[in-house]
């Protein structure tokens, strides 16, 4: 049984084609990543690694692969997504604004007084959340409540949970992580968004090379074994190739019905798309000035906005 | 008299017979709680989740999402303690569906000690913004409490005993968000208390007449939302109040009832519960005898109280310097 999402299948008549041509994509990864960045400078708080690192798998959940509506956020066959590493809100944001769910305007008021776009994401105030993230490691919990209660109820939404490599740290985690297969919730798909950096961790030993600037937070952890023997199905994609992520994704959310559920070892780089940001554990959550905002645009080929 | 746990169980699936949202959710202590018997009325609508609290929290989150009226029920102190985070962020914040089933809250634990007595729940829960805090005094009350809950739209913290208690109320008793219950009459002082405290109240107050003192006694089942005019009124008549709680004396009823007089109505509150130290394992009439909490005691704390309460202002400054010397 297929769910995935095609245009006659319910999405909104603006829904981007589906062609293997990922051009138009791409260019959308570029924008979003321009908006989180802006967005940061304008409001002088924020988070940008992480936001970067999430770019592709943002665009390709809410352009390609989940069933929703943004002119009716509260669809009840909508699939469901929770940013469990709250702290990329921004990068949300930019996408759900991409996809027509708030004005591209709005991403103005990010982290200020009054706005919608809390600093955390905040389900009372934003229509197209599903819950309040940014205390990390809660986000698969309530996914697995999502995915157990549409079992219960006969339902066919897939949910999709996004944690980080990072986050994977927070005991919670695990719980969900052992209780999720015992209720064969082929219908909960996480997706670890794994770019290899938190906010501070350890340094790097003398002679030692990790992918970021500092210690990888699992090493040479065997995540996947772990994952499989916890009886998750666990698929692995380069989380910035959409040719990689896009099937990943489909296949995760075609197995509605099978017994595992899936986890999705999206390798990232933090901080992605600019040489000022990328791999640096530092812009996790730092505040670019006008000349950094300028080499951002450089990068992003968005320069002739900024000048 | 039943014990509320049993209550708890008995309620749930008479709720459960007409109503298919209604689920509980188990952290593995289904046969202390008594949620097997749930379990063994409606399966189906039993969800066992093992030894991980946080993550229960949030897997009700979800399902009350999608309509079902997730109760959830463990030891009062893994979800005020363990969890707290989970239900301040997932669970208040949000405004979910969620209902906490707390048992074996207090010090009446079952010989479990410190590790297992809840004396603090009432002090976290309250502060927490859009939480209902429920400590139900008898089986009647429970019973109508978690039919009230259950059809309310919102959180609720339910604080469950372990044990059996006197009867307070008529079996037709209807629960009332906020209201409060003068069950006695007094002149003298009002000694005001919470859950099953209250009928160890009630006694106190009956050797206190025998002693030729008048003492009223009000329950205060609903710590949140809680009436303030009632509880003024209450304490209007009486010179001394006393708050007698099986919780800490620090910002739970103690708390609540001294912010509201400390605004509305500046008047003596002397606080009975546990100082600021921590429970330990052993029989139950011990423990409420050691924190002087038996009908018994309390009687005696307050007759004591009265004996050498300062009665001047000019004396109350003496005092407290005495101690301070001291």
């Amino acid at each position: 049984m297929s769910l995935v999402t095609t245009p006659e299948q319910g999405n909104d008549s603006d829904s981007p084609g589906r062609s293997k041509d990922y051009g138009e994509l791409e260019q959308l990864a570029r924008r979003g990543r321009w908006l989180v960045v802006s967005a940061v400078a304008n409001s002088g708080a924020g988070h940008i690694g992480g936001p970067l690192s999430a770019m592709e798998l943002l665009i390709a959940l809410y352009f390609r692969v989940m069933n929703v509506r943004p002119h009716e956020p509260d669809w009840p066959e909508r699939d469901r997504f929770i940013l469990s590493k709250g702290h990329s809100a921004i990068g949300l944001y930019a996408v759900l604004a991409l996809r027509g769910y708030l004005p591209l305007d709005e991403l103005k008021t990010f982290d200020k007084e009054r706005s919608r776009l809390q600093g955390h994401p905040d389900v009372t105030k934003l229509p197209g959340l599903e819950t309040s993230t940014g205390s990390l490691g809660q986000g698969l919990s309530v996914g697995l409540g999502f995915a157990l209660g549409a079992r219960l109820r006969g339902r066919k939404f897939h949910t999709f949970v996004m944690i980080g490599d990072g986050e994977l740290q927070e005991g919670m985690i695990w719980e969900a992580l052992h209780i999720a297969p015992r209720y064969k919730l082929g219908n909960l798909t996480a997706i670890l968004d794994c770019n290899g950096l938190q906010q501070f961790g350890w340094p790097l030993k003398q002679g030692e090379r990790h992918r970021g600037d500092r210690q990888d937070p699992w090493g040479e952890t065997d995540l996947k074994g772990i994952f499989e023997r916890l009886g998750w199905r666990v698929l692995e994609a380069d989380g910035h190739d959409y040719a990689q992520i896009i099937p990943t994704l489909e296949e995760a959310q075609g197995s509605g019905e099978s017994a595992r559920p899936t986890m999705i070892i999206a390798r990232t780089i933090k901080g992605k798309g600019t040489r000022l940001t990328e791999g640096k554990f530092a812009w996790h959550a730092k505040i670019p000035n006008r000349e950094e905002l300028a080499s951002v645009a450089v990068d992003l080929g968005v320069a002739e906005r900024v000048a | 008299m039943r014990p509320l746990r049993e209550v708890f169980a008995d309620t749930l699936i008479r709720l459960a017979d007409s109503n298919s949202n209604v689920l509980v959710l188990d952290g593995d202590l289904a046969n202390s709680t008594k949620a097997d018997k749930f379990s063994d009325a409606h399966p189906d609508q039993f969800l066992e989740m093992g030894i991980a609290e946080q993550n229960m929290v949030g897997v009700a989150v979800g399902l009350a999402s999608l309509d079902f009226i997730p109760w959830l029920s463990s030891f009062a102190v893994f979800f005020t303690h363990r969890a707290v985070d989970s239900i301040r962020m997932l669970v208040a914040q949000t405004r979910a569906n969620v209902k906490i089933g707390a048992a074996y809250s207090g010090l009446l634990t079952g010989r479990t000690g410190k590790t297992h007595q809840d004396i603090q729940d009432l002090a976290i829960m309250r502060a927490m913004p859009g939480m209902t805090v429920l400590a139900p005094g008898d089986e009647f009350e429970c019973e109508s409490m978690i039919g009230w809950a259950t059809q309310y739209q919102g959180p609720v913290y339910l604080r469950l005993t372990r044990e059996a208690g006197p009867i307070l109320f008529a079996s037709d008793y209807q629960f009332t968000p906020g209201r409060t219950y003068q069950l006695r009459q007094g002149k003298d002082l009002l000694m005001i208390s919470t859950g099953p405290q209250t009928a160890r109240c009630v006694e106190a107050a009956d050797r206190l007449r025998a002693s030729n003192i008048s003492a009223g006694v009000l329950h205060v089942p609903s710590i949140k939302p809680v009436s303030i005019q009632e509880i003024v009124a209450s304490c209007e008549p009486v010179p001394l109040v006393f708050t007698v709680e099986e919780h800490t004396v620090l910002g739970g009823l103690g708390g609540l009832v001294s912010e509201i007089l400390a605004e509305h109505l500046p008047k003596r509150v002397v606080r009975f519960g546990i100082e600021d130290c921590w429970g330990e394992s052993a029989p139950d009439d011990y423990l409420l005898d050691y924190f002087g909490l038996t009908a018994e005691r309390v009687s005696e704390r307050i007759a004591a109280y009265l004996d050498t309460a300062p009665v001047s202002r000019a004396e109350v400054v003496r005092k407290i310097l005495g101690e301070i010397r001291q």
